[in-house]
């Protein structure tokens, strides 16, 4: 899975800032698109690109439940969000529902890549190589029935053992 | 076991759980409302295209449906999603749709408590990240999104992993002037916003068996700012007693064994606690109010879950009896069933007269849809849950947490007052 990095070098990128809180009302995934990210970075839908990467720190997702934040980015284009930790809702939501990757990286990843950088996730050796710097991090592996409900492509699809 | 693996043990038959276990939880009571009922109805439509039957709910007794978030609608698209909702509680035969405009209606959780739609010991879930409130009754309750509750509404269950649990003891009574919220926007400034992450925050101790109920809901509401998966007291004869006037039967209560485990245990002291403000632009970011910034303030905003229970409004009513407001004031009980109390009561008319308006049951200004966003630049103190950039209006917008005795307190004055200091 290759990309370019969109870098939010910020922990506690919440769910208002994501899709805030006026949109909630709209449930046509290519309208939230064009809204994703808006209170954060009002440029980000003109600069998004298929296949791009979000890059951030701490606690990404936090605050409400809505889809509509895993929604708005994966109808953006974004593919993975690669961040220090992430919040628990928005975590399952993007898991679940098989939207966005949400991949959690070391402070070592977070520090070395920057925006704009060409990265390849590779998911089966868990690492994270950086085409621009030449340089390869690891990811924190997914738990087991986080890589079967991705691997099944959702909760729907997965089949308990 | 603890209370909340106890009740994670019944539901997912198995003699036992412990710490990051895996399990399929049979749940007992699941809620959606105008935001994810809609949202749910759009997961429905794909799996309908992915040949996935979708004619039937698990079992619609189980389902209670709220319209809070988009009434009185604003507009038009808010307006055909409470259609969707109504179409879609008829479809399925759910016949616990609290209507706006229809008697009692009002915001989700409340209505979990007002209502006793939720018992002792049940795993209940809803599409709403603060459904967290509802732990106070000694349930597990906990909030999720919108493919997880389609999942729930048709197959009865859920995936969790078994969280770890911090205990939060507070020795001795809170005083006259502090509230449960400022005892909860203490503990998120000493543990963060990702303090309590994927964990459970239980409260104990002879501060919090002192509290009422409602105190206990206005702690677990905010344990989703720590990041939990579920806050949690113990049930005691209050939560009975509550349950009972409301009409509820066969509660059975669960508790923890003695030998429980935790992962961490935080102690406080009732008599050292202040009133505080959760200071833009998050609920970690705490001052003491006697500290806090010299702001103008422009609006105080006392409404949502965390804080327009009836308890709440009391409060409010406490400070603005014979006194006036210096800032535009709006106050919104959580449910119709409180605001018929406070009319009852004499709260409403105390409001009025000290110049505050007093709206309907809604989440709107609270997640900056509608029914009094704020501007730019404007600064609010608010009785709700979160200050992120933007969360009750313009990103340029500021928001104070308080509890309503502060927040009533700063509408007298315009600035950010420790009620005992007002004249």
């Amino acid at each position: 899975m290759k990309g370019n990095v969109i870098k939010y070098a910020r922990d506690n990128i919440d769910t208002d800032v994501i899709i805030p809180g006026q949109y909630l009302k709209v449930h046509d995934y290519a309208e939230l698109a064009k809204h994703a990210m808006e209170g954060l970075d009002p440029d980000f839908h003109s600069k998004v690109k298929e296949g791009d990467f979000i890059l951030s720190g701490r606690n990404f997702g936090c605050g409400s439940s809505r889809e509509h934040a895993p929604i708005a980015l994966t109808h953006s284009g974004i593919k993975a969000v690669l961040a220090l930790s992430f919040a628990r809702i928005f975590y399952r939501n993007a898991v679940d529902g098989a939207f966005l990757l949400p991949i959690e990286i070391d402070q070592d990843a977070y520090s070395d890549i920057a925006e704009g950088d060409q990265i390849d996730i590779d998911l089966k050796s868990n690492q994270i190589n950086n085409l621009t710097k030449n340089k390869t991090y690891k990811m924190k592996p997914f738990s087991d029935i986080i890589g079967k409900i991705i691997e099944a492509g959702g909760l729907f699809k997965y089949k308990p053992d | 076991m603890n209370i909340t693996e106890k009740i994670l043990a019944r539901a997912s038959g198995r003699q036992r759980v412990a710490p990051d276990d895996v399990i399929f939880a049979n749940v007992d009571k699941v809620m959606v409302h105008d935001v994810s009922g809609p949202g749910v109805i759009k997961v429905f439509d794909k799996l309908k295209k992915q040949g996935i039957n979708v004619d039937k709910l698990w079992d619609p007794t189980k389902v209670w449906v709220a319209e809070d978030h988009f009434v009185p609608s604003a507009d038009k698209m808010s307006a055909e999603n409470v259609i969707k909702l109504s179409n879609f509680t008829k479809n399925y035969g759910i016949e616990k749709h609290f209507k706006y405009g229809m008697g009692q209606y009002g915001i989700c959780h409340t209505l979990s408590h007002e209502e006793a739609l939720v018992l002792p010991g049940e795993v209940y879930v809803g599409g709403d990240s603060h459904t967290n409130t509802t732990g106070a009754l000694g349930s597990f309750a906990c909030g999720l999104g919108h493919t997880d509750v389609a999942y729930v509404l048709l197959n009865g269950k859920i995936w969790f992993k078994v969280p770890h649990t911090l205990y939060f003891k507070l020795n001795g009574k809170l005083p006259e002037h502090v509230m449960a919220k400022d005892f909860i926007l203490k503990i998120i400034g000493d543990i963060s916003t990702e303090g309590g992450a994927y964990k459970t925050m239980q409260f104990g101790g002879s501060g919090i068996s002192e509290m009422s109920v409602e105190s206990r809901l206005t702690m677990c509401n905010m344990t989703t700012e720590a990041g939990a998966k579920n806050g949690i007291v113990e049930p005691d004869q209050k939560v009975v007693d509550y349950l009972t006037s409301r009409g509820a039967k066969n509660i059975t209560l669960v508790h923890g064994d003695t030998d429980a485990e935790y992962e961490k245990i935080y102690e406080y002291e009732g008599s050292e606690m202040e009133p505080l403000v959760a200071k833009p632009f998050s609920p970690e970011n705490i001052a003491i109010v006697r500290e806090a910034p010299s702001v103008e303030l422009d609006k105080s905003y006392i409404g949502s879950c965390t804080g327009a229970k009836y308890e709440d409004l009391e409060a409010a009513a406490k400070i603005l009896k014979g006194r006036t407001v210096k800032i535009r004031t709006e106050i919104l009980p959580a449910s119709i069933s409180i605001y018929k109390r406070a009319m009852e009561n004499g709260l409403l008319k105390i409001f009025l007269d000290a110049g505050a308006t007093v709206g309907p049951p809604t989440c709107g200004a609270c997640c900056g849809a509608h029914m009094g966003v704020l501007a730019k630049d404007e600064i609010c103190i608010s009785t709700t849950n979160r200050n992120f950039p933007g969360r009750m209006g313009h990103v340029d917008s500021q928001t104070y947490l308080s509890s309503p005795l502060v927040a009533a307190a700063s509408a007298v004055t315009g600035k950010i007052t420790d009620p005992r200091d007002l004249k």
